[in-house]
């Protein structure tokens, strides 16, 4: 019975992410949750999503993000130093929830979640809203610790495929989920003047084994870059250019984020 | 699926970046670990190069002074570059150049890994680039310039603490950015698999010439062999050889700087809970919305959040014991070796120092406890006069 249910609640998850890449090229950001305050992630989780954001990511601050340049890092200090906590979060998700029905996926590393308890978190996640997670320090490997819980909770897993997973690609494309975050680049995020990865390449090597959209992420910042990953590629993530926005305009961002994400979206759709 | 398992600890938790990078190592090692060249080439550096094996020695004045069980340390201090570090470094440094590697980059926390490293990369003719938290920079700045002279890079760490835990995270960024040609020449018993099974493997010579040094001059195993541990990789080489045996006593020394009851402290085991931090599942100090903590020690070396993973699993099993020792007791043990030995010890070895001198009254005479001397104290010697208010100086 509860096997039923979970299983019908996940592919429901599932196919609310999917669904953004039907209507031609999407475009998912990303935000660090509590930069600069929790009533601010949630106005500038709206406005993204009013101005053409399909998926919204929101990182949730970990005090040692290994995969995260200096921007995500920086912020992610911000947001700890105001005790931002995982029960401040899911009021933000539960009051997006309200007013939007854009789908929210959590960034986050393993630790602060094993802290809380699986169990807990993703029953939060179900009940609150939030329809898929990325877990940069979790590989494809380690997915069993989080698994049975996101099953039964019918949030979505999404894997991460990199520059160098090579012959890895067959295996992870195979069993992915909602989308694949393609990592443009070698390294951490932050923004790069030149993405020099086949992005063609990969993509093409991802559709031989799955109809599962690929989205592009690290180190994208310009509407040119934008469009030319999304040549190949059925979506394009924008973290820490985000972010850089709001470390500058803080309680301010929002009309400079309508701006640049609706300039971005644009781009791609042409 | 999962590898490299201690009991529940261990694994691999990196980003996807960096799993090939990973399975490589692991494969690369298991074909070179049973490889007859490879382990001729590495013990003759080890003999030749680096001074092994190092010399158990029978500390006779201590000995009588505490008036209880026999005291011999095990001399890595005497190792080329001063510490046990060079024991994995070679092993590691020798790996990556049958890699076909042209680069290695590396944390260090007191420096004694940085200096190994760089020394290791000199011998062999690479690139090495350190990463150092910059308050360990300062603390440790003659560590610094030795690196400088072997011809390595060091970058101060900005991030975090600016300790050793942002070392490792910066070095894992580092790695991450470039993996074709660079090796990851990790400094302890942590991090993922397969680090904790090679360094260790690396390390274990520690208690495999103990073991023998010791049947040699008494025909006996030791009562107990005690180390100190930050990832614990003096710790777990002093250890290994022993573990089946169960009539000796491992105990494990943590950093507990200003004592277990404040937050001044880096003893995982007495102040930790369990996490996934660093590529592995282990205890780590945290806070309790699990963000990493910040810990305190006197000891650069020791001055990190987490413990290895064998080390936990040995901790879970009750198989070793471990214990927090004070900055207070590991700075009187650091003047208490050298005024009546004549050997000055680092200052991560005088916390293995102070709980020998405090168990060793209390056992027979006929009983024989090893205290893993892991290093030098030369690097200390200007931090130990400003911690006791002398001005020397410099």
């Amino acid at each position: 019975m509860n096997n039923i249910r979970s299983s019908a609640a996940a592919s429901k998850s599932r196919g609310l992410i999917t669904e953004i890449f039907k209507n031609g090229k999407a475009l998912i950001t990303y935000l660090t949750a509590g930069d600069p305050s929790l009533d601010k992630t949630e106005d500038y989780v709206l406005t993204m999503a009013e101005n053409g954001s399909d998926l919204i990511e929101i990182g949730i601050p970990f005090s040692d993000p290994v995969a995260e340049g200096e921007t995500i890092q920086n912020a992610m200090i911000r947001a700890l130093s105001k005790n931002i906590d995982l029960d401040g979060i899911f009021n933000v998700v539960a009051n997006v929830r309200k007013k939007s029905k854009v789908p929210l996926v959590f960034m986050t590393y393993l630790n602060p979640l094993f802290s809380y308890g699986y169990e807990k978190f993703f029953k939060k996640c179900a009940s609150t809203g939030i329809n898929g997670i990325i877990v940069p320090d979790m590989p494809f490997e380690e997915q069993g610790e989080i698994k049975g819980f996101t099953d039964k909770y019918g949030i979505t897993v999404i894997t991460l495929i990199a520059p160098t997973s090579k012959e890895r690609i067959n295996v992870l494309a195979k069993q992915a989920e909602g989308f694949i975050y393609l990592v443009s680049s070698l390294g951490v995020t932050g923004v790069r003047s030149r993405i020099t990865t086949d992005i063609d390449a990969i993509v093409s090597e991802i559709k031989k084994v799955t109809d599962t959209p690929v989205a592009v992420g690290f180190g994208i910042s310009t509407p040119e870059q934008a469009k030319k990953v999304t040549k190949s590629a059925d979506g394009v993530i924008i973290g820490s250019a985000v972010v850089k926005i709001i470390a500058e305009y803080k309680e301010n961002a929002a009309p400079k984020l309508a701006e640049y994400v609706s300039e971005i979206k644009r781009v791609i759709q042409d | 699926m999962t590898k490299g398992k201690f009991g529940i600890h261990g694994g691999q938790y990196v980003p996807e970046t960096l799993m090939n990078a990973v399975n490589e190592l692991e494969s690369a090692y298991n074909c070179f670990k049973n490889d007859r060249h490879f382990n001729e080439e590495l013990t003759s550096l080890l003999n030749g190069y680096a001074g092994r094996p190092s010399e158990l020695y029978y500390a006779g004045n201590v000995t009588e002074k505490l008036g209880g069980a026999k005291i011999y340390l095990k001399r890595e201090d005497l190792n080329h570059t001063g510490s046990h570090k060079i024991n994995n470094v070679l092993g590691q440094a020798l790996l990556a150049k049958k890699m076909g590697k042209k680069r290695i980059i590396a944390e260090t926390g007191a420096g004694q890994h940085g200096v190994a490293t760089a020394t290791a990369a000199a011998l062999l003719g690479m690139e090495c680039e350190i990463f150092m938290g910059e308050e360990d920079t300062e603390r440790q700045a003659l560590n610094v310039f030795r690196m400088q002279l072997l011809g390595a890079e060091v970058h101060p760490v900005k991030s975090g603490t600016k300790t050793l835990k942002d070392a490792v995270s910066e070095t894992m960024r580092e790695w991450s950015k470039r993996i074709d040609d660079t090796f990851y020449v990790l400094g302890s018993v942590m991090g993922p698999h397969p680090y904790p099974q090679i360094v260790r493997d690396f390390q274990s010579v520690i208690s495999k010439e103990i073991k023998e040094q010791l049947m040699k001059r008494e025909s006996a195993l030791p009562s107990a062999v005690v180390a100190c541990v930050g990832g614990g990789s003096n710790s777990i080489g002093a250890f290994y050889n022993f573990i089946d045996d169960k009539e000796v006593r491992l105990i494990g020394c943590e950093a507990a700087g200003k004592g277990v009851d404040t937050f001044e402290t880096a003893a995982t085991i007495a102040k930790g809970r369990l996490g996934i931090f660093h590529g592995m599942k282990s205890y780590f100090c945290q806070t309790e919305k699990g963000q990493i903590a910040p810990v305190y020690s006197i000891s650069a070396g020791l001055d990190y959040p987490g413990i290895g993973p064998e080390h936990a699993y040995l901790h879970d099993t009750k198989r070793a014991q471990y214990v927090p020792v004070t900055d207070d007791e590991a700075v009187g043990a650091f003047e208490f070796l050298s005024k009546t030995e004549g050997i000055i010890p680092a200052i991560e070895s005088a916390h293995a120092m102070h709980y020998a001198m405090k168990i060793a009254p209390e056992m027979k005479k006929d009983e024989i406890i090893v205290v893993c001397i892991s290093g030098r104290g030369d690097k200390d010697v200007a931090m130990i006069a400003k911690y006791k208010g002398v001005n020397i100086n410099e």
